[in-house]
């Protein structure tokens, strides 16, 4: 007979697990003392910032907090904005749409933000937009590059381009550059990012004297890609579109050159991480993606850029670094020119950007709060990416 | 012709890794009656154990046989350890509860692994995924026409059967065999007949948990990468494989999670992608209508 025992030892795991489902919070306030930031008061002026801190696509909110911190501490050390020091707070979305919705909420209520700068992903994105446009305070997307986003509501912009741009860019490069006639997809059918970029793709690249030959799609997460890719190499195609993010686009490399397919893999800004590189090894070479920036473009404002954000972290900026470091600079300079921290009013000034100087690209926002701005085309070898071409709106 | 044999590795391939996380599940079911849902994420544990190992040794013993035998061996034994204690101290006190309460418990611990693996403290490794170290150079073994047959396919495969058979002859050739299969019986009656049911049940945990830990790695060796929620779903697959085969058969496992690997690639290669999970788990409910005690599972007849 058994007595009954106490659930003690079951107490670590527990706790492992009640820590794994608490919010990650992190606070950064710079140029202000630490009590201010916790009280929020109406006129502060503060950045709202919800990144996957956490989660499959941490190196993706990692980058783009990164960005927006220095872009506040470059503001703060100007004077910051309507004389007061811009404070910051950063929230984990951990990769979730739900959480990102959860973060905006706790940002616009709790914290009193003027404005809300995320997220990377489209999903999030798309949660998030509505609870912030219910509110009515501006939100920024650095880099969700989905329509959908900004048709949420007229307080929701981005910097970026937008989805159909990238699938036209790969498709005409796809048909120009490379001359291939025959492209097969592999999608990513959880994403709305890697369906957006695909529809796209497969719609414009006829007009490039393509054909899509065969259409596959996986589920993020999924790490054999073999059966998809053999069905693939049956249709014998000149180039694959995996619109997919670097987690799975490395494995899909090496599994592909592993069933013998050496045509090349293109791709979109999802591919865009260090990580991708240790997932995908030298199975990555020769394989090109469209992205927001190069690293090699020679415009001075490009390298000033670089050197500061390399000095500051110790490490090259990636695009997401990029376009966090340009989300700021709109918001705060949107917040300077209009001299309130009132929502309708900042967001009335940020509808009116236009040739903003930004590391990313020359932002003019169109009457649909999205970023007109040219698109890169970068080559994959020896486990670095090069510019190849640019490709005009 | 060569897309058909292309498909029948991937398939077999995928279905390796199930059988041998499949027949941790049977096992435990077998002597316990309870589903230990944390068998995917002990798996898991064993990978991420491997890539620990793999890194600690320098890259040219790393991928001697020897490195990766001291690999695995390393991973088996942790897991071992781990599967001892988590039967010690989580199901044990529960074995005379409600069954309910230990599958709760289970429950419990597979999401305490998958997600607390994903914080960045300690020794734990954070969410992203990482890159396996290449333990076995992939070589090509055979070619036809232009399917290719990797030395590391091979060698996984071999180590899978390997570790079968020997399971096999465990449990029907040897007396440990005898006690688990009576404990399988009846615990309580085994008991009383001096069969030592605590030991008997916590080797079985540390047996099962170490194939698991070989999953892990072989699994790590064929995808490449690993992340802290990868076992949740080979788990979820492995179990369904179990039941088809009969969950409580060993060899019912083995079939039920190669037959599985097998429909799931043929599903993706000759119809869409999107209908294999759909396939994978309606052939589980057509198993479940028409045999519900699974393709090799005895219908024992209960006496009251």
């Amino acid at each position: 007979m058994h007595r009954p025992r106490s659930l003690l030892p079951l107490v670590p795991l527990l706790l492992v697990m009640a820590s794994a489902a608490c919010e990650r919070k992190q606070s950064v306030t710079t140029g202000g003392d630490s009590a201010a930031a916790a009280r929020a008061t109406r006129d502060q002026v503060l950045l709202g910032v919800v990144a996957s801190l956490t989660g499959d696509q941490a190196s993706f909110g990692v980058s783009t907090r990164d960005g927006v911190l220095l872009a506040v501490e470059e503001a703060n050390a100007r004077g910051g904005a309507l004389g007061k020091p811009i404070q910051m707070r950063v929230y984990d979305s951990q990769g979730k749409p739900s959480e990102g919705a959860n973060a905006v909420t706790r940002l616009i209520s709790q914290d009193g933000a003027t404005v809300i700068l995320g997220e990377v992903a489209s999903s999030i994105s798309l949660a998030m937009a509505p609870v912030a446009q219910r509110a009515g305070v501006p939100m920024i997307s650095p880099s969700s590059t989905n329509p959908k986003v900004t048709q949420v509501g007229d307080y929701v912009f981005r910097v970026c381009f937008i989805d159909p741009f990238q699938g036209y860019v790969m498709a005409r490069f796809a048909g120009e550059h490379l001359g291939a006639r025959r492209a097969a997809i592999l999608r990513d059918n959880k994403s709305d990012y890697s369906i957006g970029l695909s529809t796209v793709f497969t719609a414009r690249y006829p007009e490039f004297g393509g054909t899509v030959v065969s259409s596959e799609a996986y589920s993020q997460g999924d790490t054999d890609f073999r059966s998809q890719l053999t069905a693939i190499k049956a249709t014998r195609p000149d180039v694959i579109y995996v619109p997919g993010y670097y987690t799975d686009v490395g494995l899909i490399a090496r599994q592909a050159r592993q069933l013998g397919i050496d045509v090349p893999l293109l791709g979109g800004d999802g591919w865009e991480s260090t990580k991708l590189y240790e997932l995908g090894g030298p199975a990555l070479d020769g394989n090109y993606f469209s992205n927001h920036y190069s690293p090699e473009d020679p415009r001075p404002v490009v390298k000033d850029f670089i050197a500061r954000f390399t000095q500051r972290f110790g490490r090259q900026p990636d695009s997401l670094a990029v376009l966090g470091y340009d989300a700021a600079n709109v918001a705060i300079a949107a917040i300077q020119r209009t001299g309130t921290t009132q929502g309708a009013q900042v967001r009335e000034a940020i509808s009116r950007t236009r040739d903003f100087p930004g590391v990313g690209g020359t932002i003019t926002l169109d009457p649909e709060r999205n970023a007109t701005k040219p698109a890169v085309v970068l080559k994959i070898q020896d486990g670095s990416a090069s510019f190849v071409t640019s490709v005009e709106p | 012709m060569s897309v058909f044999l292309q498909h029948l590795i991937n398939g077999l391939a995928a279905g390796t890794i199930y059988a041998l996380v499949a027949l941790g599940y049977t096992m435990v079911y077998g002597v316990l009656k309870l589903i230990n849902f944390a068998h995917g994420d002990v798996m898991m544990v064993g990978a991420y154990v491997g890539y620990a190992t793999a890194f600690s040794l320098a890259p040219h013993v790393r991928t001697s046989s020897l490195g990766v035998l001291l690999v695995i061996l390393v991973a088996m034994a942790a897991c071992a350890a781990f599967g001892f204690l988590m039967e010690r101290f989580a199901y044990r006190p529960l074995r005379d509860k409600p069954r309910l309460t230990s599958l709760i418990t289970a429950i419990g611990i597979s999401f305490a692994l998958s997600y607390g693996f994903q914080l960045d403290v300690g020794p734990l490794p954070g969410a992203a995924p990482r890159a396996f170290p290449e333990i076995i150079v992939l070589r090509p073994w055979l070619k036809i026409g232009d399917v290719v047959l990797w030395n590391a396919q091979v060698i996984s495969f071999g180590i899978a059967i390997a570790l079968m058979a020997g399971l096999q002859w465990l449990v029907y050739r040897t007396r440990f065999g005898r006690a688990m299969r009576a404990v399988s019986h009846d615990h309580r009656i085994a008991g009383l007949m001096g069969i030592p049911t605590d030991r008997v049940i916590g080797l079985t945990f540390m047996l099962g948990s170490a194939l698991a830990a070989v999953a892990g790695i072989l699994y790590a060796v064929k995808d490449t990468a690993i992340t802290p929620l990868m076992g949740l779903y080979v788990g979820l697959k492995a179990f369904v494989a179990a039941v088809i085969g009969g969950i409580g058969n060993v060899p019912g496992a083995v079939v039920g999670a190669l037959l599985l690997g097998l429909v799931e690639e043929f599903v993706v290669g000759y119809t869409a992608s999107s209908w294999r999970d759909a396939v994978a788990f309606g052939f589980l409910i057509l198993v479940l209508l028409f045999k519900p005690e699974g393709l090799f599972g005895k219908n024992a007849a209960e006496k009251v």
